[in-house]
């Protein structure tokens, strides 16, 4: 467990750099933290992140996020490149899915 | 000491040679979560591996109910091989083992192809294999790029990080 000052807060991360406590997160951290991914937050992102901070419990899948209505699968992997559901769950301050799928 | 320096998977070229519902899908869980963690994937089916890639079969893949010794009953009993080759006994437990992936949200093969595909996974047919076969490229998927031979697949498959993955 380690300690990093995201936005001005001072939060507790895992050693790959995702949010333990949930509850801690705001928008101006996301937008940090997609920073270092070199992802530019937009509306679009806004809303899966939105998406998937609701459905952070029930175990994510890319598929779920698929038929959310908010993007396809495609659109998922245009919007967080290079791993969309370990970047996105990041960037929305939930813990990393342990999903294969 | 020396020093240990990792070099990391950016890239596998996967050659799937079996029909089954566990060999395929071994192959498409793992090229679908190469894709997923941002490393490329190019997968190539072959011999009984095209029903994978088949419009015809694809959704409909068995396991083996005989000469499958780690099959077992619902519960953990063996599963007998003389029962496994009762008719109709093979089609209802792949049936089964398929509504069981479902709730764990694996998807159809159809539908796993197109996650695959979305991520930027491309898929390959074998020439010699469809010959042998008698196949068309029209029997096959839409996700197929192309049927292409072994050293097609091979002059992809490099590259620094890369590996050649046999299921």
């Amino acid at each position: 467990m380690a300690q990093k000052t995201i936005a001005g807060v001072n939060l507790e991360v895992s050693d790959e750099g995702y949010l333990t406590d949930p509850s801690q997160w705001n928008e101006e951290i996301a937008k940090e933290i997609a920073k270092e991914e070199n992802i530019e937050l937009n509306d679009k992102h806004f809303e899966v992140i939105k998406f998937i901070r609701e459905n952070a419990e029930s175990g994510l899948t890319i598929r779920k996020v698929g038929k959310s209505g908010i993007v396809d699968i495609k659109g998922f992997y245009d919007l967080f490149p290079g791993g969309p559901l370990k970047m996105s769950t990041k960037i929305a301050g939930i813990p990393k899915p342990t999903s294969c799928v | 000491m020396t020093e240990k320096k990792d070099t990391q998977v950016k890239k596998v070229a996967m050659i799937c040679a079996k029909g089954t519902i566990e060999d395929v899908y071994a192959t498409l869980v793992m090229a679908n979560g190469a894709v997923m963690e941002g490393m490329e994937a190019k997968v190539f089916f072959t011999f009984f591996g095209l029903d994978a890639i088949t419009k015809k079969h694809m959704n409909k893949l068995h396991t083996a109910t005989v000469g499958n010794p780690a099959m077992r009953m619902p519960g953990g009993l063996p599963f007998p091989t003389l029962l496994g080759a009762i008719p109709g006994v093979e089609a209802g437990v792949s049936a089964m083992m398929r509504s069981q992936m479902d709730k764990l949200d694996i998807p159809p093969v159809d539908e796993f192809l197109d996650m695959i595909t979305a991520g930027g996974g491309e898929i390959y047919a074998c020439k010699l294999a469809m010959d042998m076969f008698k196949m068309k490229k029209e029997d096959l998927s839409d996700h197929v790029i192309d049927v292409i031979t072994i050293g097609d697949f091979y002059s992809m498959a490099g590259g620094e990080g890369s590996q050649v993955i046999f299921t």
